[in-house]
């Protein structure tokens, strides 16, 4: 019963958005909390029980997706909107409101609608005391109704849609405190890099419609399987760059990343809930929901491994240095969300939704955490002005340590399983200069624990650096936020538990789950023999060897030098400490504090905020070039016709004046008159003259006749 | 022959001629407008008078039934008439607008 009612789960948080936005104003702010946090809970609860009894469904039906469709919400059924395929056939332009449920959809699911229904209980306690409260929660739901829609739709227009409502509502709640210049320019700036990717997205969606006629998952990934195209098919290849520019732009790679740092201008809740658990998210399920395809182009898979690993380092060793709380967080969330792609771009598909998974509690929990400081520092968020809070906020400090542990990597917490998995994986898949994907990805584990204890030892420890007055209102977070930390810190311990490595005398039951979701491509590829990359599977099950025991110690003796090193450079940090990578290498520090001078670069090369030398670059540089071809060019030509119309206009009204009229009207006219001019004179007016003349006439013809 | 001229059609013809010539002359010759219009008449009575004379002569030849000329005299006195109440009609208005009836102060007549 649960199953065929799954629409119901996005339609509950779409409800209390509705009710939010055309009754919110007149709401008490507890009616306001009922109604979304309970709109939350209810698709929590449909959720749990769909995917329960998904799990049954599935056991008896050959762990088939399990697909609902309301209505053809775009096209018609008789196929009226037709459209020509790359073969020459016409194929219906078709898109239903479906609902599919599969274990890729139940695990994002699952943790969406589980931490949304944490944050928005968190929120209750974190915005009590804001402004536009049911403005938020309005937002918050809307977005979960998105976060569902791009989940559980069927097709790829209908994840479109909910694709681009949670770039809405993360614009609009980067802009939340909108009366901050800096918040709303984030948002602009969340948005439009956002557009960049969803460009990438859509035209990737025209390619698979024109190549394979459908975009029905169901039906792209069947076309996939069918053996119908060639590993390394172009168009396919095309189609899967372009849909990784959209999860890009979404989940923050290179070169799309500079937006999420940025977003933490939001409250901490949106934070934790849009930009470091969910919607970020949203890109690595888009490509495992591609992966079908994605395995058919290996060039793409490696761009995706690249890249993802490029982004990890790059995001983490931005992190080392950052002072901002939540900045250092947003830093580590691209990193993580690089993992996930490194994952991707080796095959390791379950990884890298395993690791989607972990890092979905171990990060918000670390969000939720960094909002219970700034709520107990007054609005704080430098940590160069915090210190020793450990023992004054004893639970933040002890579930942010929870998750803080995670996130480095230390068994038995979550983060251990799923980055070592994912490492594992990337050692595997490929030997020779794809190795180095691994070195990476290692060197940003060790980064990882390296910088997050820093947030730890400089939040928690070390000599107290706030003002005495900010010292004075240090209190715990209220039981609201208190709750969903505890609970976030329960499951960023025991979620990593769900994947216990075979190696460990695990059943890895979290990858049994996904297997019919992505099983298939490696046999496909062990069939093609093309690709190694994904026979980690049954690689594993050979190698439960020295080498994943190997790989699995280093890991962790990296995440112990990372604590270490940041226990010796932090533990006793008072006012004015010192950077040991300001102190060791101060070059080094001034890039990395200014993020690689990136976004100064976007700024002279795709902005054109600043000009280079006298020459201004990017879309304004663009403007300005336009701007002086249209004085320049295009008004100088308007201006050179309206000139020559004119003199030609002269010249032509002086022809007509002076030969047209002038000679040709006129000029008989002045001729007729001055030869009529001696008959003219006969005539004087006097009847009598003209009487005589007539009798004389008339005399003159008598003697003429008479005479003659 | 009686000592008494006896009256043939060429005597009416003279008698014609000499009022015809008598109107020319007063038409060409008087300044006022009235007396043109007088002249006229003259002329336009020589022309009766050689239509009757006409008509008489042409009783000779044809019988008694012969009235062509004399018929055709009387819508000439009736044109006669009406010409007289027009050109009455035109003085009046013309001495209206000019404050004379003499014919060489008007000039109009031209172009």
């Amino acid at each position: 019963m649960f199953l065929s009612y799954i629409w119901l789960i996005p339609l509950f948080p779409a409800v209390g958005a509705a009710l939010m936005f055309f009754f919110g104003r007149r709401l008490q702010k507890s009616t306001v909390s009922a109604v979304c946090v309970g709109s939350v809970v209810l698709a929590f609860l449909l959720a749990c029980g769909a995917v329960w009894q998904y799990t049954q469904w599935a056991a008896a039906n050959d762990h088939r997706p399990y697909e609902k469709i309301l209505y053809t919400w775009l096209g018609t059924d008789t196929g009226h909107l037709n459209f020509l395929k790359s073969d020459g056939t016409q194929a219906p332009l078709q898109a239903d409101a479906g609902f599919l449920l599969d274990p890729l959809s139940s695990i994002w699911l699952l943790f969406v609608t589980g931490v949304g229904m944490l944050i928005h209980i968190y929120s209750t306690g974190y915005m009590a005391h804001e402004g536009g409260y049911y403005r938020f929660f309005g937002y918050l739901n809307l977005f979960m109704f998105s976060m569902l829609t791009l989940i559980l739709a069927n097709n790829y227009v209908l994840m479109f849609v909910g694709w681009e409502g949670v770039g809405l509502c993360s614009y609009l709640l980067i802009g939340f405190y909108f009366h901050r210049k800096s918040a709303t320019d984030a948002g602009n700036k969340a948005f439009i890099v956002n557009r960049i990717g969803d460009a990438g997205f859509l035209l990737g969606m025209f390619f698979i419609a024109w190549y394979m006629g459908s975009l029905r998952f169901i039906d792209v990934t069947a076309a996939a399987r069918s053996g119908h195209f060639a590993i390394g098919d172009p168009i396919i290849t095309a189609a899967t760059l372009l849909l990784f520019v959209g999860a890009c732009g979404k989940s923050a790679q290179i070169p799309l990343y500079v937006w999420l740092p940025d977003a933490m201008e939001g409250p901490t809740p949106v934070s934790a809930l849009i930009h470091a658990a969910t919607m970020v998210t949203a890109g690595v399920y888009m490509v495992a929901r591609s992966n079908a395809l994605f395995v058919l182009a290996p060039t793409s898979m490696k761009t995706v491994a690249i890249v993802g690993a490029l982004t990890a380092i790059f995001a983490a060793s931005i992190g080392l240095v950052q002072n901002d709380i939540k900045r250092v967080l947003a830093y580590s969330t691209v990193s993580q969300l690089g993992y996930m792609f490194l994952a991707l771009g080796v095959g390791a598909f379950s990884a890298a939704v395993f690791h989607v998974f972990t890092h979905a509690f171990f990060k918000a929990l670390l969000f939720l955490g960094a909002g219970a400081v700034i709520h107990s520092m007054s609005g704080e968020q430098d940590m160069r002005n915090m210190g020793d809070l450990a023992h004054r906020i004893p639970i933040t400090y002890r579930t942010m340590l929870v998750a803080t542990l995670a996130i480095a990597g230390i068994p038995p917490f979550a983060g251990f399983f799923s980055k070592d998995e994912i490492l594992w994986q990337t050692w595997a898949s490929e030997g020779g200069a794809y190795r180095i994907l691994w070195y990476v990805g290692y060197a940003t584990a060790l980064m990882t624990a390296f910088y997050m204890f820093r947030l730890i030892y400089l939040t928690f420890f070390g000599k107290p650096r706030m003002s005495h007055e900010v010292e004075h209102h240090i209190h715990e977070c209220p039981h609201s936020m208190a709750l969903p930390l505890l609970v976030l810190a329960v499951c960023s311990l025991s979620a990593g538990w769900l994947s216990w490595p075979a190696s460990l005398g695990g059943s890895a039951r979290f990858e049994r789950f996904l297997d019919p979701v992505f099983n298939k491509e490696a046999q496909v590829l062990v069939e093609e023999g093309k690709a190694k990359q994904l026979a980690a599977g049954e690689k594993e099950a050979e190698h439960t060897s020295p080498i994943e025991y190997g790989l699995m110690f280093l890991s962790v003796a990296a995440a112990g030098v990372g604590w270490f090193m940041a226990r010796r450079a932090y533990a006793n940090a008072d006012k004015g400490y010192a950077e040991p990578i300001a102190v060791g290498a101060p070059a080094v520090y001034n890039v990395l504090l200014n993020k690689y001078y990136v976004d100064e670069g976007y700024d002279y090369v795709f902005t054109g905020r600043r000009k280079i030398g006298n020459v201004r670059l990017g879309a304004l540089g663009l403007g300005e070039a336009s701007s002086w071809f249209d004085t320049h060019v295009i008004d100088g030509v308007v201006n050179g016709a309206g000139w020559i119309t004119r003199l030609t206009a002269t010249f032509s009204s002086w022809w007509d004046k002076w030969i047209i009229d002038g000679i040709g009207v006129n000029g008989p006219a002045i001729l007729a008159r001055m030869l009529s001019y001696p008959a003219r004179l006969f005539e004087w007016g006097l009847v009598q003259w003209y009487a005589l003349v007539m009798t004389a006439g008339l005399v003159g013809f008598v003697f003429y006749y008479v005479y003659h | 022959m009686d000592a008494m001229l006896h009256i043939t059609t060429l005597h009416y013809l003279v008698l014609g001629a000499a009022l015809f010539l008598l109107g020319v002359i007063g038409v060409l010759t008087r300044r006022n407008v009235v007396i043109v219009l007088m002249s006229i008449e003259l002329i336009l009575n020589a022309v009766n008078l050689n239509l009757v004379a006409f008509s008489r002569y042409w009783q000779g030849i044809h019988g008694a039934g012969a009235l062509h000329g004399q018929v055709f005299a009387i819508f000439v006195i009736t044109d006669a008439a009406a010409e007289a109440a027009v050109g009455l009609g035109i003085l009046i208005a013309f001495f209206r607008n000019k404050e004379t009836v003499n014919v060489d102060e008007v000039n109009l007549l031209k172009w």
